[in-house]
């Protein structure tokens, strides 16, 4: 028997999404998890990617870089962009055919509208937004199965999900959750190219138009330097000394809920629960006291400096390192210090 | 005649959940129970419609005998019928079986007066799964639009319905056809005030009870725990968190504090290439 762990690879526009190679990363480990069960039963694993879109070879063939065994692709113009239905049908068809034990999805807003539809066509569980996945026993003896674990009631409890008795075990997982695998120079596996009919039943409905294209402008979750903004900021205007200290770090803007809320600053802004992961390798929070739906969305961040009058909050819990003290009079401190330093370094 | 249907949740307050520091479990009494931010904009976003096109806002919710409270809250926004779920059978459905049930309800809903658009919230704040709008559209297939930002147009005679969505990197604009679903984020519509007579009418609106008694039969296999996929297996409270150094400007002054965490940071590999800055 082959026992297969699937990644749903994402694109768009004929570009794959981060997450896809992130998710390989994931299903390469749960495959090695099982390594005593396949010892025992003389089974196989085998880690695939599967894939749907237009022209899109050469990402299947990037996927082998990050570990793929094989990649699955169907490849017609019918569907170079995401739309629910054809891609669900697609997907159905193919996990049929295959019968994967292991489904895992980006939690983007593409794959979640995916995922939630292939579960319920398939006829299976999935858990949503995992933030650890692992390969256990429920009971000593018992058959591993994906132990999907996730944060609920905004992140203030963790709840460890399972399916037992339905296929795929699926889960989705939000970008930057997981770390990259490194690329593999010279990989060994394959890409099949499935022959599924686009027909016309599939198609429900019609993108008549593209609108603004906001990749160009905000993408919090990759970017590496991170100044965030919270309710302590007292009003909107403070986001422009926060934009000023990131530009100074070559950084984005990032913000609490709050302000998001008070439109203060734009959604694809926002660090949460109800935002976006992130895991920068630095996160300066200035102003946000760090309520635990926040503190989800960016713990894993490498250097994390908060600021915050208030000795007391609970961002200083997380904070590698804490300044107590006025954020108006810090932030504009450390923008002459950083210039003087560059200065200093050039001159 | 424009029918609405729109699927609600009555959740607990998430930003008000406290954990109890010494037994390390979750606060539950005292904490607020709230209609779903998502959908209650869904609702406004229904009603707006209704009020445009001229017809119906039914809202549906499955849980306790308590989510009374939030189908009256949808009633004095101006939705006109409103039908509570509730069976003890139902209980600790996951979202599998809860979508069973919210289409068997929305297709008997359907039969005695055709649905156009089933409204749901984007997610709800307790579970964050996002799931059970996509599962409601791929049981009634109906075409689903997830993430809707603005309803364009609704055209009853052509049977159309244009609607943008937002994705990662950009906004779509989606022509479907009618019946549609759609899971709505927060701008699709402002909560309007409610309007005296809606507001009269809601004090004395009883919402309609559904049980696995009638109106409507249930399939026993497909509810609750027992019709669920998945399960908890177990629950615990994250993992805390150890704070590292923490200065005081109070202490080191402004610029000693900023110089210090500089260096901090700064010491850090890699960290001074990245910033562009030097130690």
């Amino acid at each position: 028997m082959t026992r297969r762990f699937w990644v749903y690879i994402e694109q768009e526009n004929g570009k794959p999404h981060q997450v896809s190679w992130e998710l390989l990363g994931v299903a390469r480990r749960l495959a090695d998890e099982i390594k005593d069960e396949l010892e025992k039963s003389g089974d196989t694993a085998l880690v695939e990617g599967v894939l749907v879109g237009h022209h899109v070879e050469h990402i299947a063939r990037e996927a082998l870089h990050y570990g793929a065994d094989t990649v699955y692709y169907v490849d017609d113009p019918a569907v170079k962009h995401y739309l629910n239905k054809p891609y669900t049908t697609v997907l159905t068809q193919l996990v049929k055919k295959y019968q994967p034990e292991v489904m895992l999805v980006g939690a983007t807003t593409l794959g979640r509208d995916l995922a939630g539809s292939v579960a319920t066509s398939v006829g299976t569980g999935l858990t949503a937004d995992t933030t650890h996945l692992a390969m256990g026993s429920p009971k000593e003896g018992e058959k591993k199965l994906l132990m999907a674990t996730r944060p609920a009631f905004g992140g203030n409890v963790i709840a460890t999900i399972l399916c037992r008795n339905h296929r795929p075990q699926m889960a989705t997982v939000r970008p930057r959750v997981f770390s990259m695998p490194e690329r593999i120079a010279e990989p060994k596996g394959q890409v099949v190219r499935e022959d599924i009919a686009i027909t016309p039943e599939m198609i429900n409905a019609e993108i008549v138009e593209f609108l603004t294209d906001k990749a160009s402008t905000v993408n919090i979750e990759y970017a590496d330097v991170i100044v965030a903004g919270g309710r302590g900021l007292g009003n909107p205007k403070g986001f422009a000394l926060i934009k000023e200290l990131a530009d100074e770090l070559g950084g984005v803007v990032g913000a609490s809920r709050a302000c998001v809320d008070a439109h203060w600053i734009g959604y694809e802004h926002q660090v949460g629960q109800t935002g976006k992961t992130v895991r920068p390798k630095l996160y300066i929070a200035a102003g946000i006291s760090g309520a635990i739906q926040h503190k989800v969305g960016m713990q894993e961040s490498d250097f994390i400096l908060a600021i915050n009058r208030d000795p007391n909050a609970p961002i200083f819990e997380i904070a590698t390192l804490g300044i107590v003290g006025d954020l108006y009079e810090v932030i504009p401190a450390m923008i002459r210090e950083i210039r003087a330093r560059k200065e200093a370094k050039h001159g | 005649m424009f029918h609405a249907l729109v699927s609600i949740k009555q959740v607990p307050d998430t930003t008000n959940i406290r954990i109890d520091p010494e037994t390390n479990n979750l606060i539950r009494q005292g904490v607020p129970t709230i209609l779903n931010p998502y959908d209650a904009h869904a609702v406004a976003a229904a009603v707006e419609w209704k009020r445009k096109l001229g017809g119906q806002v039914t809202v549906i919710t499955m849980g306790p005998a308590s989510a009374v409270t939030s189908l009256r809250e949808c009633i004095e926004m101006g939705a006109d019928r409103a039908i509570l779920i509730s069976d003890r059978k139902f209980a600790g459905a996951d979202t599998w079986a809860t979508s069973y049930v919210l289409s068997e309800v929305i297709k008997a809903i359907h039969a005695e007066q055709p649905i156009d658009l089933v409204f749901f919230g984007k997610q709800a704040i307790d579970g964050d799964t996002a799931q059970v709008g996509p599962g409601v559209a791929v049981r009634l297939d109906l075409p689903i639009i997830t993430y809707a930002v603005k309803i364009h147009e609704v055209d009853l005679q052509n049977r159309k319905v244009v609607i943008e969505r937002k994705t990662e990197s950009r906004n779509e604009v989606i022509r479907a056809s009618l019946p549609a679903a759609l899971t709505c984020e927060k701008e699709i519509a402002e909560i309007p005030y409610a309007s005296l007579p809606d507001l009269v009418y809601s004090l004395r609106y009883e919402p309609e009870l559904w049980t696995t008694e009638g109106p409507i039969s249930f399939d026993p296999t497909q509810l609750g725990l027992r019709g669920s996929p998945t399960t908890v297996f177990k629950t615990g409270t994250p993992e805390k968190h150890k704070g590292g150094e923490v200065i005081k400007t109070a202490e080191l002054g402004v610029e000693g504090a900023v110089r210090t965490a500089l260096d901090k940071i700064l010491a850090v590999e890699g960290m001074a290439s990245l910033l562009g800055v030097s130690k």
